[in-house]
């Protein structure tokens, strides 16, 4: 039997890597679900994002927080000239998982040929802290990033929830034509929201600079728990990353700590299949 | 436009015709002899890529060296190179055209297990030797033209846990319990297993053996099962960075195991990294004495000191991925200059029937799958580089052992 230590710490590991699972599924959620783009470059653009944290900081002497400031402006801006492209060259919903999987291929080229294959560590002095409650470790950047996560999870929920964009955004997605004879202009609102999402992917980059070691092949480990948070949270919805990503962190945490840890890529899944099947209202 | 043309006169031209004849026909009787063509292909992209950097480094200073020295057979040597983009499905295809199109006239292996065993089949298949650097499964070589240069002997699941588990024998206060977590990458289960039955056999309590997804995205939960376990020695079947994620979400939650081994780390950053101090892992070769002076490292040392800077990696010391490269390609000259040909099978027959002189040591192939001595090693980070500490015949000079 795993003792109360050992399930409580792998609880907390699972919830906080969960904050970053929300993280880094929000931007996808929100393009699939808002834009009708599955946007898979968001996991490259996230990595770009720790990449450059790890130069500013290793070789600029730049704080996180000042590389946040740079580049969450800096990947706003790169998500609104990613969906004029888009727009320009019609991309559609099916297309566009083409289309931004060659565009991850490319950044993940770009990233090898700056910072090589080789393994890339931004040794930020803050790795190392961590806050005892009773017999558990509360790691502080893991900690931060799920705060960071629901802070900006709640935020875009409520903002397309309660403001007039936001409802515009979510009519536009529903019905187009409808929400355009009711005076919504959909094409710029998008690219508001593109820049969000990509701002997200800036946002978890940081988190993942500070937390991870970085390979640009590390990529392609992300993506499957991305999508399986993105349809158990529902897509277009945040918020409902943000608790899917702690679900699956959750699951699959308890799940290495109890039993073989090669089982917990099969608990994330079969969750996903089950509720694919039971079809709850918020899938 | 007509106006602006010049029209050659006759004379012109024939004495053009002329020189030209002559120039060719001075080339037909002065050519140099056509290069070598040697084909590869490596991990140059995907999860592979850290690892196979290296390996591409080593074999082009290999070739530098020996055409800098005059080539081989009086021939130069051409490095043919593609990327297999960490895909045996890909690696099949290119050796395919590599032999095939290319026409190469040697190959020598790709970097890691699957990809080594997908060039084994094509090899096999016209009959080519093929000589391998990074496969520790030797059993699944059983092509009789394929020929190791990591020598961890025929049956590695044996030998090397003995020599992880005699070296940490040797150490004031053996461990007397070890905790195993492996990735699902097949050559680091297969040597979990050997290492788990050998500890349970010398009487070394296991406390447990887990195996977990490759690549692996959180070792929090395992980090916190090790400090739960709180065993004498934890054990990490890894691969490149896991054994830095592992010591990362160990010191997480404020753990510091005793003892630790990691099998296949990125070498650079466990050298690096602030919890890696007294981290010890698998090796054949590291760039210090007395294997500083074995044959072949004076070449190597300073060029991948100079290559590697130059490529932007951030650990430039020569550890056994690139010094296994560098022996597996001594090991494809010695053979065609010993038998004065490019013939694969008189090569692999002369290969089996004698021993080569390496950067790594002195290799033989006469046992099975062609295989020698286990010169599988220990080796341990000491402030921030790492040393060979076992056995004890490679160790520098002054080192020790630090163990509990």
């Amino acid at each position: 039997m795993p003792s109360v230590t050992l399930l409580g710490q792998a609880v907390i590991a699972g919830v906080l890597i969960g904050g970053l699972y929300g993280l880094l599924a929000a931007g996808l959620s929100l393009s699939w679900g808002l834009l009708k783009y599955i946007n898979v470059s968001y996991f490259a653009l996230a990595f770009l994002s720790a990449y450059l944290t790890y130069q500013f900081g290793t070789f600029n002497g730049i704080a996180p927080w000042w590389s946040a400031v740079i580049l969450v402006p800096a990947f706003f801006l790169l998500g609104v000239l990613q969906h004029w492209t888009f727009m320009r060259l019609r991309v559609t919903e099916l297309t566009s998982l083409v289309v931004t999987f060659g565009l991850a291929v490319l950044i993940e080229s770009l990233i090898q040929w700056i910072w090589t294959a080789d393994f890339r560590k931004y040794e930020s002095g803050f790795s190392g802290l961590t806050s005892k409650i009773g017999p558990f470790f509360v790691p502080t950047l893991d900690f931060l990033a799920l705060v960071s996560a629901t802070i900006l999870a709640i935020a875009t929920w409520s903002w397309l929830r309660w403001t007039y964009v936001g409802k515009a955004l979510r009519a536009a997605a529903m019905d187009p034509e409808m929400a355009s004879a009711f005076g919504i202009d959909h094409r710029r609102l998008s690219f508001l929201l593109s820049g969000i999402c990509s701002a997200y992917a800036a946002v978890a980059g940081i988190f993942i600079a500070l937390i991870a070691t970085l390979a640009p092949s590390e990529i392609g480990t992300w993506i499957g728990v991305a999508f399986a948070v993105v349809i158990i949270g529902g897509v277009g919805n945040p918020l409902g990353a943000l608790l899917a990503g702690i679900l699956i962190g959750f699951a699959e945490s308890v799940t290495m700590a109890v039993t073989q840890p090669a089982w917990a890529p099969l608990v994330s899944f079969t969750i996903l299949i089950v509720l694919l099947l039971w079809k709850p209202r918020w899938t | 436009m007509a106006k602006y043309m010049i029209r050659p006169s006759r004379r012109a031209v024939l004495s053009s015709l002329a020189a030209a004849s002559l120039v060719s026909a001075g080339r037909r009787v002065y050519a140099a002899p056509a290069p070598i063509r040697v084909g590869c292909t490596l991990a140059l992209t995907g999860p592979l890529a850290q690892t196979a950097l290296v390996h591409k480094l080593a074999a082009e200073i290999f070739v530098a060296d020996i055409n800098k020295h005059g080539g081989l057979l009086g021939r130069s040597v051409e490095y043919v190179l593609y990327d297999d983009q960490s895909r045996a499905d890909q690696t099949r295809s290119l050796y395919e055209k590599l032999i095939t199109v290319d026409n190469v006239d040697l190959i020598m292996a790709p970097y890691a297990t699957a990809a080594t065993l997908a060039a084994i089949s094509v090899a096999q298949r016209y009959g080519k030797i093929i000589i391998y650097s990074s496969m520790a499964q030797v059993y699944l070589a059983t092509y009789d033209r394929a020929f190791p240069a990591s020598h961890g002997g025929p049956h590695p699941e044996i030998s090397n846990p003995k020599v992880i588990l005699d070296a940490w024998a040797s150490t004031p206060h053996p461990p007397q319990s070890i905790a195993i977590a492996a990735s699902k990458f097949p050559s680091a289960l297969f040597e979990a297993k050997g290492v788990r039955d050998l500890a349970q056999k010398r009487g070394i309590k296991v406390a447990f053996y887990l195996e977990y997804d490759f690549p692996s995205r959180d070792m929090n939960p395992i980090a916190a099962r090790f400090k739960d376990a709180n065993a004498d020695l934890v054990w990490l079947g890894c691969l490149g960075v896991e054994a830095n994620q592992l010591i990362e979400a160990m010191t997480k939650i404020d753990y510091k195991p005793p003892r630790s081994f990691y099998l296949f780390p990125a070498s650079g950053p466990l050298a690096s990294a602030p919890g890696g101090e007294g981290a010890t892992a698998f090796s054949n070769y590291e760039e210090h004495p007395p294997m500083d002076k074995f044959k072949g490292a004076d070449v190597l040392i300073p060029a991948f000191h100079e290559r590697a800077k130059a490529a932007g990696m951030p650990y430039t010391r020569v550890d056994f991925q690139a010094a296994t490269e560098f022996a597996a390609w001594q090991m494809l000259a010695a053979a065609a200059q010993a038998t004065s040909s490019l013939d694969d099978a008189k090569m692999a027959d002369w290969l089996k029937h004698h021993q080569v002189e390496t950067v790594v040591g002195k290799l033989r192939f006469n046992e099975e799958f062609n295989c020698g001595d286990d010169l599988s090693k220990v080796k341990q980070v000491q402030k921030g580089k790492w040393q060979v500490v076992w056995p004890v015949a490679f160790r520098q000079p002054g080192t020790t052992f630090i163990a509990p």
